[in-house]
C-alpha cells in the first residue's frame, strides 16, 4: 500500500492558544479512516489545514508526495481532493442536479465559457452522481428546500465528481436519523472500495466509526492520542480516559 | 505653528457634529442592518427644526434648550418613520430597505421645502459664546471650543450606554444576533424601533448643534452623508470609538486639504477612506463583517431558467411592438423609450453584478458615466467619428471597472460597497475639477452621432439594437457556464473554492464586464443628449441605478430592466409636478411595502399561487 496523504507535525494557534499541537499521520491508498474526538479536539480545523482553507501555523501536509502546505482550497481540489464539510455549503439557488454540474463545470474547466444553456451540459454524466448517492429521484427539485440528509448525500455527490484520490469528510452524518447514518456510511464503504478512493472522516457518531473505519485516530486537545484499528483504539488507555473518564461514553457521544 | 493649531482645533470642532451624525448611522445599521441612507434627512431635520425652535425659545437656555429638544423631535419623527415604513419590510431580502430609505429621503426633502421654503437659513449664534478667543495669537471661535469640549462627554455617555447599561447589553447583542435576541424574549420590533430613534435623534442634534457654525439648506442631507458614511467605514462600522477617530481625522484633513490643496476637496476624504480599506479591509477598528451573514432574510432564490414558450412569445411581442412603435408614435415618446433602454441597460448591468454576483455596487455610475465621458473626451479633443468614439465607451468603462475591481472585490458586503462608492467619487471629482480636460460642471456638450444617426428614429433603432443586444448577451451569461459559477461563489463562496472555482477572478471578470455594459449604456446615452456633465457621475446616478434594481427585483432576472421602465415612466409623470420628489417617495415607499421582493419577484409569487405551483416551496 502506498501512502496517498503525510501530514507532519501540523500547528495551528489562534493567540497562542494551540488548537493543533503537532499532530502527524498517515492515510493508506485505499483505506477508509476516521479521525475521532470530543468537541474542540480540533478535528475541524485539522481538516480546514488539509484541505487549504486554514493555513497551518508550521508543519507540513503531503500529498502523494508533493508538499501542499498551505495552497488554496480551489488548488488542493485540482490535485484530486475531495472535500465535504459539517455545515452544508451547497448553493441555494440552483437545483440538486445543477449542484453537480456545477462541480463538472469546474472539473473540465468550463467555469468562464459564455455560451449558454449550462444547465444542459454535463447533465448526463452529474445524473450518474446523483445515482450512486440514490438521490436521482430529486434532480430537479431546488436545492434550499432539501432535507438535510439529503443535502449530506448530494454533498457527497459533489465531492466524487471529479474523481477526487483522496476524500475528506467533516462529520458526514451528522444531523441523520441512525438508519441514514449507517446507509451513507456503506455508501462511502462501497465507493472506497469500488474506485480505490482513500478518505478520511470525523464523526461522533461511533457506531459509523467502529463499524466501518479501518483505521481510527483519537484526537485530543490538538494532540493525537491514538492512531491504530479498532480494537486497538478501543484499548488504548488514554483514549479510554478521554471518552469514559471524561463522564461521556461512546454511545452518549452520538449526538453532540 | 499657531496657525496650525488654529486649524487643527477648527477639524476637531467640524468633528463633533459628523461624529454625531455617524455614530447614529452606525448604531442603526449596527443592530438593524439598514444602510440607512436618510440618515443625511435627520441631520437636516434637526438643522431646520433648531433654527425654528431657536428663534421661538429666547436666550441661553432656549438655545441649549432648543438643541435638546430637537434631538428627541427628530428622534420621534426617526421612530414614526422606523415603524411606519421599516417595520414592514425587515423581512424583505438584505438590503431592501435601503430603497425605502431612498423614499423616504425624497419625501423629507419635498416636506423640508414646503415648511421651511427654499431659501438657505444662517444659523443663530450661540448665546454668550460669540466672540473668538486667541489661541497662540490666532482666534478661535469660542462656540468651536464648547464643541470641541462637548464631544468626549457625548462619546463617553454613547459608550457608557452601550457597554454599561442593560439597553446596551441588549442592543450590543442584536448587533451580534438578532434571532437570539428575539428567542430570549426581547421585543425586536421595539429595540429596533428604539435604535433607530436614538441614531435619528443624535443625526438631529448633530444638526442642531452645527448650526451657530453653519446653518440649514435643503441639501445638507446630501452633503453630508457622503462623509458620514466615509466615517462609519474609516472607523469600522459599529464601532463609536472608531467612529469618533474617522470624523476626527476626515474633519482635520478637510480644513488642511481647503488651506493647503483647495483642489483636492472633493476627494479628499475619499481617498483616505480607499486607503484605509486598502490597507485595512473592516477599517480602523471594526471586525469582519458581512452583509447578509447574520439572519439572512427572505426566501431564497429559485433556480433559474430560461423562459419557455410563452415567455419568449411575450419577450418576442414586447420587441416587436418596439421595433413597430416609430410607426405611431411620436418623437417625444421616442425620446422617453431611448431613455428607458439606456436606463435599462445600465440597470441589468449593476443587477448582473449585484443579483448574480452577489456584490453590492453603491458606484455603478463611475462607469456609465465613465463610459459617456470617454466617448465625448474624443468627439471632443480629438474630433474621433462617432462610430470609433462610441465602441470606445465600453471599452474604456470595462477596463476602468477592471482597475477599480482589482481594489474593491478583496472585500465584502458593506464595505466592497463603499469602496466602489469612494472610487466612483474619485472618478466624479476628476470630471468635476479637472477643468482642463474635461471642462468641469460646463460638461462636454455638442456631441452628436453621425449624420445617418442624426434623426430620431434612426436613433432609435441603433439604441434598439445595442440596448436590448447589450441586455440580452448579459442574460445570456447568466445562463452559461460564467454566470452559474458567478453565483455559486455568491451562494457559498467556501463550497465554490473547495471545488476549485477561483470565486474573486470570476467576480473581478463578472464586475469588468458589468462595467463594459454600463459603459455601452453611457455611450448610448452621451450621442442621445448631445452632452455630458459630471451629474452622470454623481452618487445620486449610482443611487437611482441601484433603486430600480432593488425596486423591479433583485432575485429575479429581469428585475433590473423592469425596474429601470417603471422608474422612467413614474419619473416621467411626476416630474411635471411641483413637489414630485414627495409624490415619487411615496411611490417608491409603497411599492417597497407593498411589493418587499420587488415588483417582478412579487408577481411571479403572485402567479406561481394562481397556479398552484407553490407546493415545493411549502414543503
Amino acid at each position: 500500500m502506498t501512502e496517498i496523504l503525510r501530514v507532519e507535525n501540523l500547528k495551528k494557534s489562534y493567540d497562542g492558544f494551540l488548537a493543533v499541537n503537532g499532530v502527524s499521520f498517515a492515510v493508506q491508498q485505499g483505506e477508509l479512516k476516521a479521525l475521532i474526538g470530543p468537541n474542540g479536539a480540533g478535528k475541524s480545523t485539522c481538516f480546514n489545514m488539509l484541505m487549504g482553507q486554514l493555513k497551518p501555523t508550521a508543519g507540513q501536509v503531503f500529498l502523494d508526495g508533493e508538499n501542499i502546505t498551505g495552497k488554496q482550497p480551489r488548488d488542493i481540489w485540482r490535485k484530486g481532493v475531495g472535500r465535504t464539510f459539517q455545515i452544508t455549503g451547497t448553493y441555494q439557488s440552483m437545483t440538486v442536479i445543477e449542484n453537480v454540474q456545477m462541480a463538472l463545470m469546474s472539473h473540465h474547466r468550463k467555469l468562464f465559457a459564455m455560451r449558454p444553456r449550462a444547465w444542459k451540459l454535463f447533465r448526463g454524466e452529474a445524473f450518474e452522481f446523483l445515482e450512486t448517492v440514490s438521490m436521482a429521484d430529486q434532480a430537479d427539485r431546488p436545492c434550499s428546500i432539501l432535507a438535510y440528509g439529503d443535502l449530506k448525500r448530494l454533498e457527497l455527490a459533489i465531492a466524487l465528481t471529479h474523481r477526487p484520490r483522496l476524500l475528506l469528510m467533516d462529520e458526514p452524518t451528522a444531523g441523520m436519523a441512525p438508519s441514514a447514518r449507517i446507509a451513507l456510511m456503506q455508501l462511502v464503504a462501497d465507493i472506497v472500495q469500488d474506485q480505490g478512493v482513500s478518505v478520511l472522516f470525523t464523526e461522533h457518531d461511533m457506531d459509523v466509526v467502529f463499524a466501518h473505519a479501518h483505521h481510527i485516530m483519537v484526537l485530543n486537545r490538538g494532540a493525537l492520542i491514538a492512531d491504530g484499528s479498532a480494537a486497538q483504539v478501543r484499548n488504548n488507555p488514554q483514549v479510554q480516559d478521554v471518552y469514559l473518564g471524561g463522564g461521556t461514553l461512546f454511545k452518549e457521544a452520538q449526538d453532540a | 505653528m499657531a496657525f496650525f493649531f488654529a486649524q487643527f482645533l477648527t477639524g476637531l470642532a467640524n468633528a463633533s457634529s459628523l461624529f454625531l451624525v455617524a455614530s447614529g448611522l452606525s448604531l442603526i445599521f449596527g443592530v438593524t442592518r439598514i444602510v440607512n441612507f436618510a440618515h443625511g434627512s435627520f441631520y437636516m431635520l434637526g438643522a431646520f427644526v433648531g433654527i425654528t425652535l431657536m428663534n421661538v425659545l429666547p436666550g441661553t437656555v432656549g438655545f441649549w434648550g432648543a438643541i435638546l429638544l430637537t434631538g428627541l423631535a427628530v428622534g420621534a419623527i426617526g421612530a414614526f418613520v422606523e415603524m411606519v415604513v421599516l417595520r414592514p419590510i425587515y423581512r424583505a431580502p438584505e438590503l431592501f430597505q435601503l430603497v425605502a430609505t431612498f423614499g423616504v429621503i425624497l419625501v423629507i426633502q419635498d416636506l423640508a421645502l414646503m415648511i421651511w421654503g427654499a431659501q438657505d437659513r444662517m444659523g443663530p449664534r450661540a448665546p454668550g459664546l460669540r466672540g473668538v478667543w486667541r489661541i497662540f495669537g490666532e482666534p478661535v471661535p469660542k462656540y468651536d471650543l464648547v464643541m470641541i469640549a462637548i464631544t468626549p462627554f457625548i462619546l463617553f455617555a454613547l459608550w457608557y450606554l452601550i457597554t454599561k447599561t442593560r439597553v446596551g447589553v441588549l442592543v450590543r447583542a442584536a448587533t451580534q444576533d438578532r434571532e437570539m435576541v428575539g428567542a430570549l424574549g426581547v421585543n425586536q420590533a421595539w429595540l429596533f424601533t428604539g435604535v433607530f430613534a436614538l441614531g435619528s435623534a443624535l443625526a438631529g442634534w448633530g444638526g442642531a448643534l452645527q448650526l451657530p457654525k453653519g446653518g440649514a439648506d435643503l441639501l445638507m442631507d446630501f452633503n453630508i452623508i457622503g462623509s458620514v458614511f466615509v466615517v462609519v467605514v474609516i472607523g469600522g462600522m459599529g464601532s463609536l470609538p472608531g467612529a469618533f477617530i474617522a470624523a476626527v481625522l476626515i474633519s482635520v484633513l478637510n480644513v488642511f486639504g481647503v488651506t493647503y490643496l483647495p483642489q483636492s476637496t472633493l476627494v479628499l476624504m475619499f481617498v483616505v477612506m480607499a486607503v484605509v480599506l486598502i490597507i485595512r479591509p473592516y477599517g480602523l477598528l471594526g471586525r469582519e463583517e458581512v452583509a447578509g451573514e447574520h439572519g439572512q432574510v427572505g426566501a431564497p432564490e429559485t433556480p433559474i431558467r430560461p423562459y419557455g414558450r410563452l415567455g419568449q412569445t411575450l419577450v418576442g411581442v414586447l420587441l416587436l411592438a418596439l421595433v413597430a412603435l416609430p410607426l405611431v408614435v411620436d418623437q417625444f415618446m421616442l425620446i422617453l423609450l431611448i431613455d428607458m433602454v439606456v436606463f435599462a441597460l445600465f440597470a441589468a448591468s449593476l443587477h448582473f453584478i449585484l443579483g448574480t454576483g452577489g456584490l453590492v455596487s453603491f458606484g455603478h455610475a463611475a462607469f456609465f458615466g465613465g463610459g459617456a465621458y470617454a466617448a465625448a473626451l474624443l468627439v471632443y479633443h480629438l474630433n474621433t467619428p462617432m462610430e470609433i468614439a462610441f465602441l470606445f465607451a465600453p471599452f474604456a468603462a470595462g477596463l476602468l471597472a477592471l482597475g477599480i475591481g482589482w481594489f474593491c472585490i478583496r472585500l465584502s458586503g458593506v464595505y466592497f460597497a463603499m469602496l466602489t462608492l469612494a472610487f466612483s467619487q474619485l472618478v466624479w471629482s476628476m470630471a468635476y475639477q479637472w477643468r482642463g480636460l474635461t471642462r468641469g460642471d460646463d460638461g462636454l456638450v455638442n456631441i452628436w452621432p453621425s449624420s445617418w444617426l442624426s434623426d430620431t428614429i434612426p436613433f432609435y433603432y441603433f439604441t434598439l439594437a445595442f440596448g436590448i443586444g447589450g441586455i440580452l448577451v448579459l442574460r445570456h451569461i447568466i445562463h452559461a457556464p460564467f454566470g452559474y459559477a458567478l453565483r455559486a461563489g455568491r451562494d457559498s463562496p467556501r463550497q465554490a473554492e473547495a471545488m476549485g472555482i477561483h470565486v474573486k477572478r470570476i467576480q473581478h471578470t463578472a464586475f469588468g464586464l458589468a462595467g463594459l455594459m454600463a459603459g455601452l449604456a453611457g455611450g448610448i446615452f452621451v450621442f442621445s443628449k448631445g452632452s455630458v456633465f459630471p451629474t452622470e457621475l454623481e452618487i445620486g446616478a449610482s443611487f437611482d441605478a441601484l433603486i430600480v434594481v432593488f425596486l423591479g427585483g433583485v432575485k429575479t432576472l429581469a428585475g433590473g430592466v423592469v425596474g429601470a421602465g417603471f422608474l422612467t415612466v413614474i419619473e416621467d409623470w411626476l416630474t411635471r409636478l411641483e413637489y414630485w420628489r414627495l409624490l415619487l417617495g411615496l411611490v417608491i415607499i409603497a411599492v417597497v411595502i407593498i411589493a418587499p421582493e420587488g415588483i417582478v419577484g412579487t408577481l411571479r409569487s403572485r402567479w406561481a399561487k394562481l397556479r398552484g405551483h407553490n407546493e415545493e416551496v411549502v414543503k
